[in-house]
């Protein structure tokens, strides 16, 4: 075929674009099947899987007992036989009972062996914050996993990342943690469904498609300050920008998309334009994904800033109450706030 | 077996009294019926090499060769006669100290060292011999044993009828793992997708100092109940007994029948690693209570007083395990580390951005010292 496949172009949202990216992943592989509690019937508490378990049947589409561990556990032996099982953790609070099996086995498993097993199960978790939820529904877990080698994590924050990645981290031989930005589920966008198909079907496809899945994605192009940020965090980093923009303040904003591994060139690219980085997350800033970003900017280009990095993030405490979680959030005044303290200098 | 503990032998198979004495099953003499002279001497055999090894490692790790030897000292019976009852489309998830285990399964003992010698973390390949690695976190292979099994069974290897196709995975794990949140998980996710899978208790009365009764205050079989599957307990010592319980079990999981819990009860005659020290915790005529139960001597008795155990096979035995407990040394002692290196390698399966960095810093970081001492 010499002319270009026409671009299967749909509106979506989040939700529904990673909903059609397993759709796809499953179409196109037997051998993925879905995980997890309430995925089935009921579609999943946030509907992800709606329509899955009708389509597919029980076997692919699997209800599981109610134990994280086990989920995880019963996971990577049904990978150690071939299979890709995409499994589905309820919320970022529920994990912790798996963290043992997502941090001793399955991120060590293809080390362990010098490469004999491979273990590529995809981990998907609605994370963070910003629902109004009780506690353990809202929380950043994504520093917690990416200080553990073996895994990679990513998050989207657009319905065609959405849709493009889940496809990406299923194709990926590595165990990925793909962090689904909860808040963001209802986020319409347009979604181009040809592309990341043609890309995982050719030659080397799951390579490339993680290669592409660890790339950071130039999400708004600015000269005096660049803001970090990935998953629920990217929409409100734009809506910052555009603000700074009516105060004379050109700000990029860089959506980081992959956690593990951070895309530095990327980053250290836009840092060394702009001289100036805020990282913005949802996660308490302490010991988080923001402090490493500040040292490796600080390791590689401190000779191009004109102030030093600063973080925007939650604070040293359980997630509060929900009505006090607007205050605990990152928000578009606080990441203004930081905007002014860096422009400064 | 209401009301009685972990450590009771009521309700133990048994077909070898510890006399050495044949016992006679109405349920399980038909798993043995097919056994010969020769096939119990090959136990025999297979028990005593694996002795010879594990004594030959302890000494190898006194004498500073090895970080830590775990040995399986008393638990031979246990792990030669269930590995027994298994074959080619069968998979097996063993703990740490399955050295019997493997050594039925053709994986040559000598070259498993670089694990404990601090060279690597896994020494075989899992899916040429159908051994998994062994896995040190207490019980976490457990539920990987289960959804290995599930996933045969969707692969159309389970109750066929076709008993070349058909095959069961056996999970190995001890006293001290039934207490883990994953075995528990393990057996609920089994039971409720019927799979293929049978749990392989070895019993041997101890986690590290802590006796099984810091464990459960029932049979460990009996956790089997709970779920909904049968639970049978075994002389662990039992050499044949084990291998007829073993074999029912992985004849019901393969034709589809679901999973099995077996308890076979046994002692740890030597310490939990070499860093341990039994007698912090236990007392010597505890000891000799179950050396005079060792699990060799029983079938040694039994093979004499049928005189089916002659001088010169004995003979040959003993010289093959001498010859085992050679290779192990020169195994151990042949090891030389790679490049530093290869560290580095198959953190992932494809390339990542940091480790890459990471490696590179490193080798620009070696070669610096490299330069130094040519300009010297």
């Amino acid at each position: 075929m010499t002319a270009e496949a026409p671009a299967a172009v749909r509106s979506m949202n989040l939700g529904g674009a990673i909903n059609a990216g397993l759709r796809a992943a499953m179409e196109r592989d037997p051998k993925v099947l879905l995980m997890g509690e309430d995925i089935g019937q009921l579609g999943g508490v946030f509907r992800v899987t709606d329509g899955l378990w009708k389509d597919f049947g029980d076997h692919r589409v699997i209800d599981t007992p109610l134990a994280e561990s086990g989920i995880v556990g019963t996971a990577i032996g049904m990978a150690l036989r071939g299979y890709t099982p995409v499994v589905e953790i309820q919320f970022d609070g529920f994990i912790f009972p798996a963290f043992n099996q997502i941090t001793t086995q399955l991120a060590k498993l293809h080390y362990r062996t010098k490469g004999k097993l491979s273990v590529p199960v995809v981990i998907r978790v609605p994370f963070a914050g910003g629902i109004g939820a009780v506690e353990h529904h809202s929380e950043s877990i994504e520093a917690l996993f990416a200080h553990t080698a073996g895994l990679r994590v990513v998050s989207p924050a657009t319905p065609q990342d959405a849709y493009d990645m889940i496809q990406q981290a299923i194709a990926s031989p590595d165990p990925v943690l793909f962090l689904e930005p909860k808040a963001r589920y209802w986020d319409k966008g347009e979604v181009d469904t040809a592309r990341v198909g043609t890309q995982l079907e050719a030659v080397g496809g799951a390579q490339a498609a993680t290669a592409e899945m660890s790339r950071a994605r130039v999400a708004r192009e600015g000269k005096d300050v660049t803001l970090l940020a990935y998953g629920p965090s990217v929409r409100l980093c734009l809506q910052s920008a555009e603000l700074a923009a009516a105060d004379s303040v050109s700000a990029e904003v860089i959506d980081l998309r992959s956690v593990s591994p951070f895309d530095m060139e990327t980053v250290l690219a836009s840092v060394k334009k702009t001289g100036r980085a805020v990282v913005v997350h949802e996660a308490p800033v302490a010991f988080g994904t923001g402090g490493e970003l500040a040292a490796r900017i600080g390791e590689k280009a401190f000779f191009h800033l004109h102030a030093p990095v600063m973080r925007v993030g939650g604070f040293h405490m359980p997630y509060p109450g929900s009505k006090f979680e607007h205050d605990y959030l990152p928000s578009v005044d606080r990441i203004l706030d930081a905007v002014d303290r860096v422009m400064a200098h | 077996m209401a009301g009685i503990g972990p450590l009771s032998e009521e309700g133990l198979v048994r077909l070898l009294d510890h006399e050495g004495r044949r016992v006679e099953d109405a349920t399980y003499d038909p798993y043995v019926s097919h056994l010969t002279m020769d096939d119990l001497r090959a136990f025999w055999r297979d028990m005593t090499l694996t002795r010879a090894f594990d004594l030959e490692s302890t000494s190898l790790q006194r004498q500073g060769e090895l970080g830590l030897w775990v040995p399986a000292l008393g638990q031979e019976a246990a792990q030669i006669g269930s590995a027994h009852a298994t074959r080619l489309p069968d998979h097996i998830f063993p703990s740490y100290r399955e050295h019997g285990v493997l050594h039925v399964k053709g994986i040559d003992l000598a070259s498993i060292m670089g694990m404990w010698r601090g060279m690597e973390h896994s020494s075989w390949d899992p899916t040429a011999y159908g051994v998994h690695t062994y896995t040190l976190v207490i019980g976490a292979h457990a539920p990987h044993a289960v959804g290995y099994a599930q996933a045969m069974d969707w692969d159309g290897l389970v109750g066929s009828g076709d008993p070349e196709k058909d095959g069961a995975v056996v999970c190995y794990f001890g006293d001290g793992a039934t207490s883990q949140g994953d075995v528990n998980e393990a057996l609920v996710f089994a039971a409720v997708n019927n799979a293929p899978v049978v749990f392989f208790i070895q019993n041997n009365q101890f986690a590290i100092s802590e006796p099984t009764t810091r464990q459960s205050k029932v049979p460990l079989a009996q956790r089997a109940s709970g779920v909904g599957i049968p639970g049978v307990r075994v002389d662990g010592n039992d050499v044949v007994a084990v291998h007829a319980v073993t074999r029912w079990a992985m004849e019901h999981a393969r034709s589809g029948q679901g999973p099995v819990v077996i308890e076979a009860l046994t002692y740890r005659m030597g310490a939990h690693t070499t860093s341990d020290d039994p007698t912090r915790y236990r007392t010597t005529s505890d000891e000799q209570y179950w050396k005079d139960r060792d699990p060799i001597a029983r079938l040694e008795t039994f093979l004499t007083s049928a005189d089916e155990l002659p001088e010169d096979f004995k003979a040959q035995v003993e010289a093959d395990g001498k010859e085992l407990a050679r290779r192990t040394r020169e195994s151990v002692k042949g090891w030389q580390r790679g490049p530093v290196e290869q560290m580095f390698d198959h953190v992932y399966g494809t390339p990542h951005a940091l480790v890459q960095e990471e490696k590179a810093w490193f080798n620009r970081y070696e070669a610096s010292f490299a330069d130094q001492e040519v300009a010297k």
